[in-house]
């Protein structure tokens, strides 16, 4: 690797001034409003992309005419590494503005509380009362497979797994996180077809499609917790003449719950929202199901799909849907990172 | 394996007197392992379930699926081949767009913002990852739509003699603007594994790179690049495997077609396996699910490679690392 010469020490290098580059920066964005309003309309995207087009060759000319080359380079890199993060952050901020705004509309006690029975049509009324029941049957019944299915096999990886055995489900571990939703569904409708026959519908078959996508994400999740314990701990644990199964239980747990816990709900918050699986094992109803094990099941988002296909005023019914399946999964997720700020042992690292 | 192993456990577990612990040991580290084996065998199941009711589909000629009103009249090879197209065609073109992005994501959190700072944007990009699929659909209905509509107008008739680009018709259902969901669904993915190796870059390589004069730029690409190649590689893999697989996303945005074509602007031309499985499977009959599951088949074998030779190369990597 030939690496660049190194610089003449003799000189200083003249630098760009450290205000130049705001400057620039806002002289790019006015230049930027300016074409376009000359051109008809200033939207924030075009204001977005012409303004970083501007500054990226402004602020590049302008360090090649006073830094020389090299720096001219550099500057083009960090503009253009800023724009792209600045790129993916716009879709986050966009789709959060677009579901708070067009849920807010629909969204209410009342829709969180009422059913599909009896709309029909241009009906603006309804909720999704039993899509999130069914919502919680479902992702229940995955947690309830998945978490302790889980948590073992992180045990086994950690503490006690060697040789091929443990490389192998590592690998076929982190392979599975990969594994498309939709073959999970798949998985999840073949089996119960073949053992239970075609006219078996239930929770439970979308309950077992999700446990597929649960699992690997909680191993690794909870692996990597598990490791965060450090080994003077254990050691201390057997010197006291402590078995080690009890050693895993008291003080790895224990050390860790926090982490565990954090792995868990973030885990919850990933399969909560999975769409395709539901779509073709479970399906959709109009009306609260309470049985888990017999009947189709609605869920929350399947019934956002379904009524946004619908049109009309169903896709006010979408919206809504989608917004409180936003606020479940950022709940969630809020939720995981409290745990993990209070709850989890501070570890140098 | 549980005898054979046994004899390194127990000097460290064993206590020094009695046999108390002994069961406890034993019980416990069988659930373990057991929990261990049953992935692999859920895993393997996954393979046989799938395997199982797809046999017919994939051994039968065209005539058993004459039925299949989705299949018009096709073999399954002949009707599956659009299907596999349209899927490796919305991923290429997502990871086309996705991965000069996360790069640039990763180079941004990794080496450019400020510590703090750049805790709170890895955060905002993983926030990205926990959005659901069917919001990213509506999103891409809604907003990315209308707004790319100018930009694929202006690219079919000044560029429309590359064949890529031409006929676009309005509204922008096709596959590019799916491929483009899809790349923002991927972006989290790729980018968390990027960050992780550039991070990993030996801090000494950084050094004596800006020691000996170099600028920031210069100095990652001397150093950081170099260290994290095939971590970009592998992480680029991971998001194809989920691109292929994505389901809801390309299923809302893209109006479906068979089409065997590159008009990546023009609606009604080409559609994924993923989407298709979930847009018929509710109302197909028994020849057209064996024939559907046998296209599942065929995507999990295909995700299933991709994302076994992503996870090889970084586990072959992590053997060599610098940085530990």
């Amino acid at each position: 690797m030939a690496v660049a010469a190194p610089p003449l020490p003799v000189r200083r290098h003249r630098r760009l001034p450290r205000w130049a580059p705001p400057v620039t920066l806002l002289a790019s964005l006015a230049l930027a409003a300016g074409i376009l309003a000359l051109f008809g309309q200033v939207t924030l995207g075009g204001l977005f992309a012409l303004g970083a087009l501007c500054y990226a060759v402004a602020i590049t000319v302008l360090s090649r005419v006073v830094e020389g080359p090299r720096w001219a380079k550099d500057r083009l890199a960090t503009a253009l590494v800023t724009v792209a993060f600045l790129l993916a952050v716009i879709p986050l901020i966009t789709l959060l503005g677009i579901v708070v705004g067009d849920g807010i509309q629909q969204f209410s006690w009342e829709f969180l509380t009422t059913d599909m029975v009896g709309v029909f049509g241009s009906m603006a009324s309804g909720g999704a009362f039993h899509a999130i029941i069914g919502t919680l049957y479902v992702t229940g019944i995955a947690a309830v497979i998945a978490i302790p299915l889980g948590i073992f096999t992180a045990i086994y990886l950690v503490e006690y797994g060697q040789g091929r055995l443990k490389r192998g489900i590592t690998l076929l571990v982190d392979v599975m996180t990969g594994i498309p939703s939709i073959v999970a569904g798949l998985f999840a409708y073949t089996m119960f077809l073949v053992v239970a026959g075609p006219d078996y519908k239930a929770a439970l078959i979308g309950g077992v499609a999700l446990t597929v996508l649960m699992t690997p994400l909680v191993v690794r999740n909870v692996e990597e917790m598990l490791r965060l314990v450090p080994n003077e701990l254990r050691e201390a644990s057997y010197a006291l003449g402590v078995p080690k199964w009890l050693t895993i239980v008291k003080v790895v747990l224990r050390t860790s719950i926090g982490g565990i816990t954090m792995s868990v709900i973030i885990a919850l918050a990933r399969i909560i929202g999975e769409t395709a699986p539901l779509l073709i094992t479970v399906g959709i109803v109009q009306s609260v199901n309470w049985n888990a094990f017999d009947g189709r099941i609605a869920t929350l988002p399947v019934y956002v799909y379904r009524q946004y296909a619908q049109g009309g005023p169903s896709a006010d019914r979408a919206w809504a849907g989608a917004l409180t399946l936003i606020i479940i999964v950022m709940l969630l997720n809020l939720i995981a990172r409290l745990i993990s700020r209070y709850f989890t042992p501070k570890v140098s690292r | 394996m549980t005898q054979s192993s046994d004899a390194e456990v127990r000097p460290a577990a064993a206590p020094v007197r009695g046999n108390g612990g002994r069961l406890g040991n034993r019980i416990f580290r069988g659930i373990s392992t057991s929990s261990g084996v049953l992935i692999l065998v859920i895993l393997a199941a996954v393979a046989a379930f799938l395997l199982y009711r797809a046999w017919p589909a994939l051994t039968a000629d065209t005539s058993a699926f004459a039925e299949v009103d989705f299949m018009m009249d096709r073999s399954l090879w002949a009707w599956v081949l659009p299907l596999i197209l349209g899927t490796i065609l919305s991923s290429v073109i997502a990871l086309i767009v996705a991965v000069p992005l996360s790069l640039g994501i990763g180079l941004f959190i990794s080496h450019y913002a400020p510590r703090r700072l750049a805790q709170f944007l890895g955060y905002m990009i993983d926030l990205l990852a926990a959005i659901p699929s069917v919001i990213f659909g509506l999103w891409g209905i809604q907003w990315l739509q209308p707004l790319v509509h100018p930009l694929f107008a202006w690219l079919s008739t000044h560029l429309g003699f590359i064949p890529i680009f031409s006929d676009y018709q309005a509204p922008a259902r096709n596959i590019m603007t799916a491929g483009l969901v899809l790349a923002v669904m991927i972006v989290p993915i790729i980018t968390a594994t990027i960050r992780e190796v550039f991070l990993q870059t030996p801090r000494l390589h950084e050094e004596a790179s800006l020691a000996l004069g170099a600028t920031r730029w210069e100095m990652i690409q001397q150093a950081v690049l170099p260290f994290g190649r095939s971590g970009i590689i592998s992480a680029s893999m991971l998001g194809l495997g989920r691109a292929l697989g994505e389901t809801m996303a390309v299923l809302m945005v893209l109006s479906p077609g068979y089409a065997v074509n590159f008009l990546l602007l023009q609606p009604g031309q080409h559609q994924s396996i993923a989407a298709n499985i979930a847009s018929h499977l509710p109302e197909a009959g028994a020849d057209g699910v064996d024939a559907l599951i046998a296209s599942g088949l065929i995507l999990f074998a295909f995700t299933f490679a991709v994302n076994l030779v992503a996870r090889w190369i970084i586990n072959r990597r992590a053997e060599f690392s610098g940085a530990n």
